[in-house]
């Protein structure tokens, strides 16, 4: 049995309100509610980047795990906003957590589905034999320009997931990729802001991706949406997941559990693993789950997980997701998250 | 860039929080040094006292604990400008190690001193906009 064997997710204290940043821009926060179903956003702190909430989510994964860090065979972070262009992230979070030095280190990205993309590849190798447990996370602090419709959702957070083969909190009974060249969203080199081509992000690009990679697998796994618990999508906002788990056939039952974006937004290569670190917290044994990434570019992975009996034992062994969600939140004025964001331009 | 192999060297204590313990004191004066077995060094020192032999040995040091004392940085050096006024506190976390460590994620007028904190991993600073990122521990209100 190969699968999750400790998980974990990090979110940062401060939020901001929609209609604080609307009220900056002159925009209707109403309509962007109603149209997006946003109404707040995590932000890191200025000492927050994706380096500290992996760490952070990693060693709640580790604590859950009950696993010596230096079993680690592998540190694979998937981010599109990784603090350094040239040095990996995962050196630092191998040595935080006390992995090296025998590790293999990847820094991933791909857009938003960076994150299972490493889920995929730590699994791959715990499934292959090559190692005992595999790191895989998912994180971003991205950015939105000041005004865009990404400034509403653009937040931060992660989630980590250490694969094994013994010990396994959630099973992974199928795996499958869906991948096209879809140019939907982008930042070129040099460039501090992303640029997105609007709607296009949506039908050919996001749902088609969803939709293929989610349709194919649950063929593969010969399952039909009212054979999971739970279901769990990329979240860009609130609005793309819960459509996209209406059309599929999956009730709001099944998908509200780990449907955070609305008050979260969208934590990019953290949405959907932190949408499944969510479920994973109150899952019960045979539960299970379908999850399905998206990242621009364009792609989709997709995951059958099925928890197991000592799923339980290890839900409260360190923090959960949706409190860290709920509670300690700090509201930022407009002013601050600027300055947190370094939308300020300033003398060098 | 002359900071970088001390900041190195420290990363056992700053990523990892390892201190060291004393596992069997064996020092003689008593009324000199007020160290005893069991007792946590942060970060690890070579002796436990100037005049006892004592053995260390290396330990992880609770990332758990309460705010001693604590102070508020209002004239900030100059890497730390955009983050003032800050708090700086002593902690002592559960196992008895004592560290210095910025206070965040709460308002000033909201500390208080025997208030539960936990160790958290931050960016303390940066080497301007090209240098390197440096990161460690800060502490937070553990609730």
């Amino acid at each position: 049995m190969v699968g999750i064997v400790g998980y974990g997710a990090y979110i940062p204290r401060n939020r901001i309100k929609l209609e604080t940043i609307a009220e900056v821009w002159g925009a209707d926060a109403e309509a962007y509610k109603r149209g997006l179903m946003l109404y707040e956003k995590s932000v890191p702190s200025p000492d927050q980047d994706v380096i500290t909430m992996t760490v952070e989510a990693a060693r709640h994964a580790v604590k859950r795990a009950g696993i010596d860090p230096a079993e680690i065979g592998a540190v694979y972070v998937g981010s599109e906003s990784h603090p350094y262009a040239v040095k990996p992230t995962g050196t630092l979070v191998a040595e935080a957590l006390g992995a090296t030095p025998s590790v293999h280190v990847a820094d991933f990205e791909f857009a938003c589905k960076a994150g299972s993309e490493s889920m995929f590849v730590a699994m791959s190798h715990v499934k292959a034999g090559e190692m005992k447990y595999a790191l895989g996370v998912g994180a971003d602090t991205s950015q939105g320009a000041p005004g865009d419709a990404l400034e509403y959702s653009a937040s931060a957070g992660s989630a980590a997931f250490i694969m094994g083969a013994e010990q396994v909190v959630a099973e992974c009974l199928h795996t499958y990729s869906f991948c096209t060249d879809t140019p939907d969203f982008w930042r070129r080199e040099y460039q501090f802001y992303p640029q997105h081509a609007g709607r296009f992000t949506g039908e050919p690009a996001y749902f088609k991706h969803t939709y293929g990679c989610a349709t194919r697998l649950m063929e593969m796994a010969s399952m039909k949406p009212e054979d999971f618990a739970y279901c769990v999508f990329h979240q860009p906002n609130g609005k793309f997941p819960a459509n996209a788990a209406k059309k599929l056939g999956f009730t709001k039952a099944q998908s509200e559990t780990g449907w955070l974006s609305p008050w979260l937004g969208n934590t990019y290569s953290g949405a959907s693993p932190m949408g499944l670190s969510a479920i994973l917290d109150v899952a019960k044994p045979g539960d299970k789950i379908l999850m399905v990434s998206y990242g621009s570019g364009s792609g989709s992975d997709g995951f059958v997980w099925q928890a197991t009996e000592r799923l339980p034992s290890v839900q409260k062994l360190a923090p959960q997701t949706r409190p860290q969600l709920d509670d300690n939140k700090v509201y930022l004025s407009y002013g601050q998250y600027a300055k947190y964001r370094e939308k300020i331009k300033r003398a060098k | 860039m002359a900071f970088i192999p001390s900041y190195w060297r420290e990363t056992p204590q700053r990523y990892r929080y390892e201190g060291n313990k004393c596992i069997k004191c064996e020092c003689k004066h008593d009324s000199k040094c007020d160290c005893e077995t069991g007792q946590v060094f942060f970060p690890p020192r070579r002796t436990c006292c100037p005049w006892c032999d004592c053995t260390l040995e290396p330990c992880t040091i609770a990332t758990t604990g309460k705010l001693l004392t604590y102070t508020i940085i209002v004239v900030p050096p100059t890497q730390f400008g955009d983050e003032a006024p800050y708090a700086l506190g002593i902690c002592e976390m559960d196992d008895g190690a004592r560290l210095t460590a910025q206070i965040v994620d709460v308002p000033l007028d909201k500390l208080e001193i025997g208030m539960p904190v936990r160790i958290e991993f931050r960016k303390i600073q940066q080497d301007g906009h090209a240098g390197i990122l440096m990161y460690g521990y800060k502490v937070v209100p553990n609730s």
